[in-house]
């Protein structure tokens, strides 16, 4: 099972321009907005046609520029959840799912399967509704129910949490996660947001730009990202230029400190990143005097911003984020950090 | 009273209108996929009849369906004449009436929201099946409109209608041609009576939106 796309696209002044292969695994492609996410699924679901490329699934040629095959939409069994769900307000919710399985001809078999998976989906009682009756989770089910039922061979998801408020996310994740896992349903995740690219799916691509910038097991991706984009989208607050100077030392031109960073660097490093979380008063390493600047506080932790003593003028504060059981009586004079989390970052093609 | 006019006057603006609802809502579908100067050239084209002067565009149409005119002639070897007939009067009220159409349908489909045709066409429906049951029942508020616009326009046609068609009585009199024809030669009372017809239709169709729109708002509120 694998998805492969290798597909260029041109919109005026924006140039799409990726390459990767899926392995069969939830995989979420995270980036920005405007970075081309939308615009990749939307190549491989048949809505727009790329430039040139190849789009291939599980074996079977979606796209391919040179070869002049472009199958349309209906035939390239590929499901796309919309953001907005994309329900037909003229239909009610038993009618909406019916439209996953139009090429069923036969009535009964396909009132049937309709039925099968109304209950499945928890929509029970629902049938006659239509669609702006309906919750944002009850519409969010009848849309995957309408996808599901044509038995896709990749379900694409494109942003679909990023509208609804935190409550119901945090719950609908873990409901279509369930439920697409449960069904061993391969499935491609389009998000800006972090958590829910961790919470979703195993693999993970990141792209900015029109250009995937790191890819890889999630997890290792969060733990080291290797290009700036990748970095600020897993969530680092604290990423400066910074360039090789030895064999395992890096400077911080901005910070004006050089620090060590345990593993060879190589010579086109461009930025170091470090993750707020991670500046430790006790570290033995990397330790240089610092001095407050501001204090905000959030309903959990704190967010102490800081300088270094030599830092340049006009570089934004560092970021130092701690639990509020950890916090210190007062601001520690100096300030260290673990060579193991320092980011090195490069610049991708 | 001779009714001819206002069965007449019917006729044409209903074959009109049904001719327009279709030319008016595949023109406005396919010429938003055009490249834009296609698109700005025909969209000028085809509204021009809403601001030409209804005799400037009867003055076209017997430029071309003339009986002395190349289209004309052509058309005649089948029998066709659109000069003096009440099928003409057709012709006048299409060319007059489809900018309206084409102009609301254009509208309407452009604030389509476009991811509900490509989730269809994802899901397996076909292109005509998300034409027909999708699009055009999102955009059917908009195509109401333009058809009752349309209609209005088409039965109310006068200056194309009497340039090409004239006013001859029991063959291609219409309401606004006889009003005319009867205000001319004095009888008053027969212009008011005519008029009075067709203050009644334009009442029932303005009625008939209101109550259109009425049971759209109240389906909402329901909901």
């Amino acid at each position: 099972m694998s998805l492969e796309v290798r597909i260029e696209k041109k919109l005026g002044n924006f140039i799409l321009k990726t390459d990767f292969v899926t392995d069969g695994e939830p995989t979420a492609l995270l980036g920005a907005s405007g970075c081309g996410k939308s615009l990749t699924l939307r190549c491989i679901a048949g809505i727009v046609r790329p430039d040139k490329g190849r789009i291939v699934l599980n074996g079977r040629v979606l796209y391919d520029s040179e070869e002049k095959i472009d199958l349309p939409p209906q035939k390239r069994k590929v499901g796309y959840l919309f953001q907005n769900y994309a329900l037909f307000d003229n239909m009610t919710v038993e009618q909406n799912i019916s439209c996953g399985i139009s090429s069923e001809k036969n009535r009964a078999e396909r009132k049937k399967q309709v039925a099968a998976m109304i209950e499945r989906m928890q929509l029970t009682g629902l049938e006659k509704n239509k669609p702006h009756q309906l919750s944002g989770g009850q519409q969010q089910r009848v849309a995957l129910a309408r996808i599901l039922i044509g038995k896709p061979e990749i379900v694409l998801l494109d942003e679909p949490f990023s509208a609804l408020d935190s409550y119901l996310r945090d719950r609908l994740l873990t409901e279509v996660k369930d439920l697409l896992g449960g069904l061993k349903q391969e499935m491609m995740l389009v998000t800006h947001s972090r958590d829910e690219a961790y919470t979703m799916c195993g693999k993970l691509l990141v792209m900015d730009h029109g250009k995937i910038c790191d890819q890889g097991n999630t997890k290792e991706v969060f733990a080291d990202p290797h290009s700036i984009p990748a970095a600020v989208l897993t969530g680092c607050k604290n990423i400066y230029a910074a360039r090789a100077a030895g064999e395992t030392a890096v400077e911080i031109t901005d910070l004006g400190v050089i620090m060590e960073t345990g593993r060879p660097v190589r010579q086109d490093l461009c930025a170091i990143g470090i993750r707020a979380h991670y500046f430790n008063p006790k570290a033995k390493t990397n330790l240089f005097p610092v001095m407050l600047t501001e204090e905000v506080e959030s309903p959990f932790e704190w967010t102490l911003k800081f300088r270094y003593l030599n830092q340049k003028e006009g570089t934004p504060d560092v970021w130092w984020r701690v639990t509020k059981d950890k916090k210190l009586q007062s601001f520690p004079q100096e300030l260290g950090i673990a060579p193991a989390n320092l980011l090195l970052l490069y610049p991708y093609e | 009273m001779d009714w001819f006019p206002l069965y007449n006057s019917l006729r044409i603006a209903a074959i009109a209108c049904t001719l327009v609802f279709f030319l008016g809502i595949f023109s406005a579908y396919y010429i938003a996929r055009l490249p834009r100067v296609f698109k700005g050239v025909l969209d000028v084209v085809l509204t021009l009849p809403m601001v030409l002067p209804p005799t400037v565009c009867g003055y076209f149409l017997l430029i071309i369906f003339g009986p002395k005119r190349p289209v004309g002639q052509l058309l005649a070897q089948w029998g066709i004449r659109f000069s003096m007939t009440w099928y003409g009067g057709i012709l006048a009220a299409a060319v007059v009436a489809f900018p309206l159409m084409y102009r609301t349908a254009r509208g309407a489909f452009e604030s389509f929201d476009e991811t509900l045709a490509w989730s269809g066409k994802t899901l397996g429906l076909s292109n005509t099946f998300v034409f027909w049951r999708i699009r055009m029942p999102a955009c059917k508020q908009g195509i109401i409109a333009g058809m009752v616009l349309a209609f209005a326009r088409a039965l109310g046609e006068y200056g194309a209608t009497s340039m090409l068609i004239g006013y001859t009585p029991g063959r291609t009199a219409t309401i606004s041609t006889t009003v005319y024809q009867l205000w001319r030669t004095n009888d008053e009372g027969g212009a008011f009576r005519w008029v009075l017809v067709n203050l009644a239709i334009s009442t029932v169709v303005l009625l008939c939106v209101n109550l259109l729109e009425r049971k759209k708002q109240a389906g909402r509120e329901k909901a």
